[in-house]
């Protein structure tokens, strides 16, 4: 399994990860030959088999809806890159 | 023996008889780290201060009459950077978190706290808890105690080489894939996994959630039962966490191994291990038959699929988990012309090579087009991989093999090769994705005088049957009795 140039792009996109040039050359060698290594899933006969997402069995966890203390709003934004007036700043998302 | 040295169980009864107080056991500890720290290198944050403090109140507590002490008081322990610690600094050995300082404790922690443990300090990881050597630690590489030239194991690297080199007397790891258990296994201390859901994950930074377990690093098992029995039980903040009672571990060493079903799965000897690791593994199958045992030979048929399973769902789950380190609310920003490059230069300049490695991989597995292919066609063997320890606990009581198939490897040795480096956790993987519980003992040393690791494993919820096995060969053998010379 090669991935191509154009691949790990791609994934480098959806992953908002800022890569240069250098880097993609690397994950495009490393990545292809995990994947190959991969490979060998396909060897097996999956079909019939259910997928397992959790150890657990798979049920909602209830509890009751008692009203307690969270954390304070100084607490919340201490560790913010950028605060304003009680809200996380960001750059701005439309002009 | 001198304080440092000191089992967690030793340290508890001769405070309690008022041999030494654990303002004098803590300060002890605190001048081993300065002796020895700069050269192992364990520790990413020192935490004298709060650790003082916290030793003086369990002084008073021990010399009231009126309070029961809880079971760790005066106790000095470590704690590994992924876990949150309310008002220090906790990293997951990333830039991304360098400054970073939590609100609250992981329940973990306030169960320490509560039972009145002191703690000295964070200790180094990987990346995120992201390998097996800590190379990938944003900060520094942890050195083995037993040769610093090399790796201690990973993640939990920090926390294994400072209960091997008596910087702690005990310490909390997390184990995702084994990095509780392999560096237990490089450092030759004690490492348990228990199974999913025994521990809660509340205020654990997370990496791959259907697989991280909050583990105990120690220097015999009496202790791992100790530290274990504080952490255990349902937390109601972590959904995943399990309202079974706790049982007492420590009253589950008897040291009885008679009418217990050991099971050696033929598919944890494989060629290419280091021989002396096979030799020492044997050895202790025998040591466990004359103490009663009946060891049996099992297979566990899909474990070549473990490896290609594990780096297929930790991977998702990471890319999807890491998503939050975005330089909004907490951690590293990297200012740029519009949000999405503030996003992507944070994430490009903030996660180190291995992180990014994973992200992407995930990213692909988890991809259109790629979905069926590699991310449920794993977790389709992980069911087989689960079903193969099912049918094995049907037969036995306890599964025994090597935690690792090498001993610790040189600093440098793998860091180039990924999947070299991954195939370091082939034998640990599996418990991980099959939920159920695995320890690390020592069982011996190669010819260049480095520990070698015994795995015992257990089916979930069955700690205790583990912990009898591993206790049983422990007072049997001399080798939890070798320390380091640093």
């Amino acid at each position: 399994m090669k991935l191509s140039r154009e691949q790990v792009h791609h994934m480098a996109e959806l992953a908002q990860l800022a890569l240069d040039e250098e880097e993609l050359t690397l994950y495009q060698e490393q990545l292809s030959a995990i994947l190959e290594h991969f490979e060998r899933l396909q060897n097996l006969d999956t079909a019939a088999i259910p997928p397992t997402a959790t150890v657990l069995p798979l049920c909602s966890v209830m509890r009751e809806d008692d009203p307690s203390v969270s954390l304070s709003l100084e607490d919340v934004l201490a560790n913010a890159p950028e605060a304003e007036e009680g809200c996380f700043r960001v750059p701005a998302v439309l002009e | 023996m001198r304080l440092h040295q000191l089992t967690i169980h030793e340290a508890r009864d001769r405070l309690t008889s008022g041999e030494f107080s654990a303002v004098e056991l803590s300060e002890a500890l605190l001048e081993r780290i300065l002796a020895v720290d700069n050269d192992v290198k364990a520790y990413l944050t020192l935490t004298p201060e709060e650790a003082l403090a916290q030793a003086h109140a369990a002084d008073r507590l021990l010399g009231s009459s009126q309070e029961r002490p809880g079971s760790l008081v005066g106790i000095p322990l470590a704690v590994k950077d992924v876990l949150c610690t309310q008002g220090i600094r906790t990293t997951a050995g990333s830039r991304v978190l360098d400054n970073f300082v939590p609100p609250y404790d992981a329940t973990v922690v306030a169960r320490l706290k509560a039972a009145g443990a002191v703690i000295l300090g964070k200790t180094n990881t990987d990346e995120f808890a992201m390998g097996s050597s800590t190379e990938n630690s944003a900060f520094f590489t942890t050195r083995n105690p037993w040769d610093l030239d090399r790796v201690p194991g990973g993640s939990s690297g920090g926390s294994a080489a400072a209960v091997a080199a008596a910087e702690c007397l005990g310490a909390l790891g997390t184990d995702t894939g084994g990095s509780v258990r392999q560096p237990a296994g490089f450092c030759g201390v004690v490492g348990f996994k228990p199974s999913y859901g025994r521990v809660s994950r509340y205020g654990l930074i997370a990496f791959a959630s259907s697989l991280d377990q909050v583990g105990v690093l120690t220097r015999d098992v009496t202790d791992a039962a100790l530290l274990l029995e504080v952490i255990a039980g349902h937390d109601p903040r972590d959904s995943t966490s399990i309202g079974l009672p706790v049982p007492e571990y420590a009253a589950s060493l008897t040291g009885d191994l008679r009418g217990v079903r050991v099971g050696v799965p033929r598919e944890y000897f494989v060629a290419g291990m280091q021989s002396k690791v096979e030799e020492a593994v044997r050895a202790a199958v025998d040591v466990l038959a004359d103490l009663g045992a009946e060891v049996h030979e099992i297979g566990l048929p899909h474990t070549e699929y473990a490896l290609s399973v594990y780096y297929l769902i930790a991977p998702a789950e990471a890319s999807a988990n890491l998503a939050r380190y975005d330089g909004v609310r907490y951690g590293l920003r990297v200012e740029g012309e519009s949000l999405r490059e503030m996003y992507t230069t944070t994430r490009g300049q903030g996660f180190g090579p291995e992180v990014k490695r994973r992200i992407m991989l995930g990213t692909y597995a988890l991809s259109a087009g790629y979905y069926d292919a590699y991310y449920l066609k794993a977790q389709q063997v992980r069911t087989l991989i689960k079903a193969d320890f099912d049918v094995a606990f049907e037969k036995v009581d306890v599964v025994v093999g090597p935690t690792t198939p090498s001993t610790a490897f040189r600093i440098g040795e793998k860091s180039g090769d990924p999947l070299q480096m991954y195939l370091s956790d082939v034998f640990t993987l599996s418990m991980n994705l099959a939920g159920i519980c695995g320890l690390s003992l020592p069982c011996g040393f190669d010819d260049a005088g480095l520990p070698i690791g015994l795995q015992v494993m257990g089916p979930a919820w069955g700690e205790e049957q583990a912990l009898r096995t591993a206790y049983a060969y422990e007072q049997a053998t001399e080798w939890h009795t070798q320390r380091p010379v640093l």
